[in-house]
C-alpha cells in the first residue's frame, strides 16, 4: 500500500515534469492543436458537405464522433515521439539510478498525455460545434461519451509509449505509427458504416476498438449511425465494448512497456 | 555500515565479441576515495554503470553498502549518487527545475527541494543561469549541474565517471572541493578519470584498468614505486653524443637506458640517486662530453600508467 502511494507520488512528479516541458516549448502546443482543428475542418467541411447520406441523416453529424476518435488515435504518434526522445536522453540514466518506482516515468507520461488530451478534446468539441455538430441527449450522456473517448486515448497512449520504447530513434516513429494507425481508421466505422462494407471487412470494422468508441459516442451524443440500426453484437453493445477495449489494451501494453523500459540499455 | 562500501568480484560484461569487463575486481573501503584509471575503452564506464545498477553484468558478484547489486538494486539506488560520463540532466528544463525535480523524486517536499536546489546552484556557481534551459548550458555548466543533481541527498556512495573532463581550472577546483566535502562527511567515492593528476591528488587508492580488468592496484606512491624509483635524466647538447652518453649511463647504473633522439634525452633508473648523479657527472667530464641538462626525478603517475598499460598491449614505452 505504502509502495503504491509512493509510486503514485513519483508518477505525479513525473507528470509535472512532462507538463513543464509543454510550458517551456509552447510551439509544441500549437502543433498539438493543429491536428484536431484541421481534422474537424477538413473532414467536417470537405467530406461533410460533399457526401450524400442515404438515410437522410446529416453526414457531418455522423462523421464528427469518428474524427474525435481519430484525433485520439493519432495522438499516439505524439506520445511515441516524446517517449522515443526521452529514451535517448541522458536524463533517463538519472531516473533509473534513483530509488523511485520504475514505472514512474511512463505512468507520468500517460497522465500528462491525458491532460493534453483534455485540452485537445475541448478544442475538438468547440470546433465541432462551430461546424454544426452537436449532442442531442443532454450533457450527462455527452460527458459519458467524452469519458469513453479519454479511455480510448489512454489505451492509445500506452501503445504509443511501447512503440516509442521500441524504435531505435525518434525520427522513425512517424514511419511506424502511420501504417499502424491508417488501416485502423480506414477499416472502421469512422467514414463508412460497416454494413456497407463487404462481409469480412465489415466484421473486422465492427470489432475494431476505434469503431467501438465511435459507435458508443454516436449513441450517447445522439448522432446518426448512418444506414441505421445494425443488429450485430458489437453494434448493440457499443458502450460495453468501448469500455472493454481500452481496458484490454492497457492491460496488455502497459506491462509490455514497463518491462521494455526496465531493459533499456542493459 | 559495511567495512567495504564497494566490492566487485570477477565482473564480466560482454558486448558481441568484446568483453567490456573481463574479471573486474574492486574493493573500496568505506569513507575513502578510490580512483579508477584506464585508457579509452578500458571498461571504466561499464564498471561504474554496472555498480550503479544501470547495466546488468553477465557474471560475477558485486555489493554496494552491503547490498547485492543484482538482487537488491532498489536498495543500492537508495544509497548511491551517480554522475555519469555524459550529463544526465533534463535539457528542456531549467537548471533549477532539474534540481527541484530530482529533489522531489528523492521524496523531498516542494519547499525543501527548492531550498536545496538554490543552495546547490549557489555552490556550483550556477545561480545566474538557474532559469536557463539546461540545454543552453555550456558543457562545463552542465557537468556541474549534473554533479549537483547527484548529491541532492548526500549519498553514502558516489560514483563519478570522469567528472572534470572538459572543465576549466576554476570549475574543476569547485568539483574537487565538493568531492572533498563529501569525503569529510563520510561519503565513499569511486572516481574514474583520465587525469592522473586528479587521481594523484584525490585518491586514497587507485586501480589501473585495461581491457576490462584491473592490472594494478595500490596507492599512488605504490604504483610509482612499482615501475622503479628515481631516474637520472640527461639532455645531450648534440644528437651525435647520445650513444656515448647512453653507454656511459648504463655502465654506471647497471640498468638499461632509454634514449629519445627527438629530444636528445637519455634516461635510466637508479637506486642511490645522489651517488649515481655524482659519478655520472664526473664520468661525463672525464670523457669530455658536454650536456645541456642533467638531473634526477621521480616518475609521474603518467609514466606509471603508460608503463603498466603498455606492458599489456605490447606497445613500447615512450621515453620519458
Ligand atoms: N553498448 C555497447 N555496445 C557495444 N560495445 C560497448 C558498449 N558499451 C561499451 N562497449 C565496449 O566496451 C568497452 C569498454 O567501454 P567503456 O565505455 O566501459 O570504456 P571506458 O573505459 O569508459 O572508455 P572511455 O575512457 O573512452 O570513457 C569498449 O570496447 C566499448 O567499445
Ligand atoms: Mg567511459
Amino acid at each position: 500500500m505504502r509502495k503504491l502511494r509512493l509510486a503514485a507520488a513519483d508518477s505525479w512528479v513525473m507528470t509535472g515534469r512532462n507538463m513543464a516541458h509543454v510550458v517551456r516549448s509552447p510551439e509544441e502546443i500549437g502543433i498539438y492543436f493543429m491536428l484536431p482543428i484541421t481534422f474537424v475542418l477538413v473532414f467536417g467541411y470537405v467530406f461533410g458537405s460533399g457526401m450524400q447520406v442515404p438515410d437522410g441523416g446529416n453526414y457531418r453529424e455522423f462523421l464528427l464522433p469518428g474524427v474525435f476518435a481519430m484525433t485520439m488515435l493519432y495522438g499516439m504518434g505524439a506520445t511515441a515521439t516524446s517517449v522515443a526522445h526521452d529514451a535517448q536522453r541522458g536524463v533517463v540514466d538519472r531516473f533509473r539510478s534513483l530509488p523511485i518506482a520504475r514505472s514512474a516515468l511512463l505512468t507520468g507520461r500517460s497522465v500528462a498525455d491525458l491532460f493534453r488530451a483534455l485540452l485537445e478534446m475541448t478544442v475538438l468539441l468547440v470546433c465541432g460545434l462551430l461546424v454544426g455538430w452537436t449532442w442531442h441527449r443532454g450533457a450527462g450522456y455527452a460527458l459519458l461519451a467524452v469519458a469513453l473517448l479519454l479511455a480510448l486515448r489512454m489505451a492509445m497512449t500506452w501503445i504509443g509509449i511501447y512503440v516509442g520504447l521500441l524504435v531505435p530513434n525518434p525520427d522513425t516513429v512517424g514511419t511506424i505509427i502511420f501504417p499502424l494507425a491508417f488501416p485502423l481508421t480506414a477499416v472502421s466505422n469512422v467514414f463508412v458504416a460497416p454494413e456497407l462494407m463487404p462481409g469480412w471487412l465489415g466484421t473486422i470494422s465492427e470489432w475494431n476498438p476505434l469503431s467501438a468508441t465511435v459507435a458508443a459516442m454516436r449513441e450517447l451524443f445522439g448522432n446518426p449511425g448512418l444506414a441505421g440500426g445494425s443488429t450485430s453484437w458489437p453494434a448493440e453493445n457499443a458502450v460495453a465494448l468501448a469500455i472493454a477495449w481500452p481496458l484490454v489494451l492497457v492491460a496488455v501494453f502497459a506491462p509490455l512497456a514497463v518491462r521494455r523500459y526496465q531493459r533499456l540499455s542493459r | 555500515m559495511a567495512e567495504h562500501a564497494i566490492v566487485a568480484e570477477g565482473l564480466r560484461k560482454r558486448y558481441g565479441d568484446t568483453y567490456a569487463l573481463d574479471g573486474f575486481d574492486l574493493t573500496v573501503a568505506a569513507g575513502t576515495l578510490h580512483g579508477v584509471l584506464g585508457p579509452n575503452g578500458a571498461g571504466k564506464t561499464t564498471a561504474v554503470r554496472s555498480l550503479a545498477t544501470l547495466l546488468r553484468y553477465d557474471a560475477g558478484r558485486a555489493t554496494v553498502c552491503g547490498y547485492d547489486v543484482a538482487r537488491e538494486p532498489h536498495r543500492v539506488r537508495g544509497a548511491i549518487g551517480l554522475t555519469g560520463q555524459y550529463a544526465a540532466v533534463d535539457e528542456t528544463l531549467s537548471g533549477r527545475q532539474n534540481l527541484v525535480l530530482f529533489g522531489r523524486l528523492h521524496r523531498m517536499s516542494k519547499r525543501a527541494a527548492g531550498r536545496r536546489a538554490d543552495a546547490l546552484l549557489e555552490r556550483f556557481g550556477l545561480t545566474e543561469a538557474a532559469g536557463k534551459s539546461a540545454g543552453q548550458y555550456s558543457g562545463g555548466m552542465r557537468r556541474r549541474l549534473d554533479l549537483a543533481a547527484s548529491i541532492i541527498r548526500t549519498p553514502r556512495v558516489l560514483f563519478l565517471d570522469e567528472p572534470t573532463t572538459g572543465l576549466d581550472p576554476r570549475s574543476r577546483n569547485e568539483v574537487w572541493d565538493a568531492v572533498r566535502d563529501l569525503l569529510a562527511a563520510g561519503t565513499t567515492v569511486l572516481l574514474t578519470t583520465q587525469y592522473l593528476e586528479e587521481a594523484d591528488q584525490l585518491a586514497d587508492r587507485i586501480s589501473v584498468v585495461d581491457a576490462g580488468r584491473v592490472i594494478a592496484e595500490g596507492t599512488a606512491d605504490e604504483l610509482k614505486a612499482r615501475i622503479g624509483g628515481d631516474r637520472i635524466e640527461i639532455v645531450t647538447r648534440r644528437a651525435a653524443d647520445l650513444v656515448a652518453v647512453a653507454g656511459l649511463l648504463e655502465r654506471i647504473t647497471g640498468t638499461a637506458a632509454v634514449t629519445d633522439p627527438d629530444t636528445r634525452r637519455v634516461g635510466a633508473p637508479v637506486t642511490d640517486r645522489v651517488a649515481a648523479l655524482t659519478e655520472v657527472v664526473r664520468a661525463l667530464h672525464a670523457a669530455g662530453l658536454t650536456v645541456e641538462d642533467i638531473g634526477t626525478r621521480r616518475p609521474t603517475l603518467d609514466e606509471a600508467f603508460l608503463r603498466l598499460t603498455a606492458d599489456r598491449t605490447g606497445k613500447t614505452e615512450v621515453a620519458a
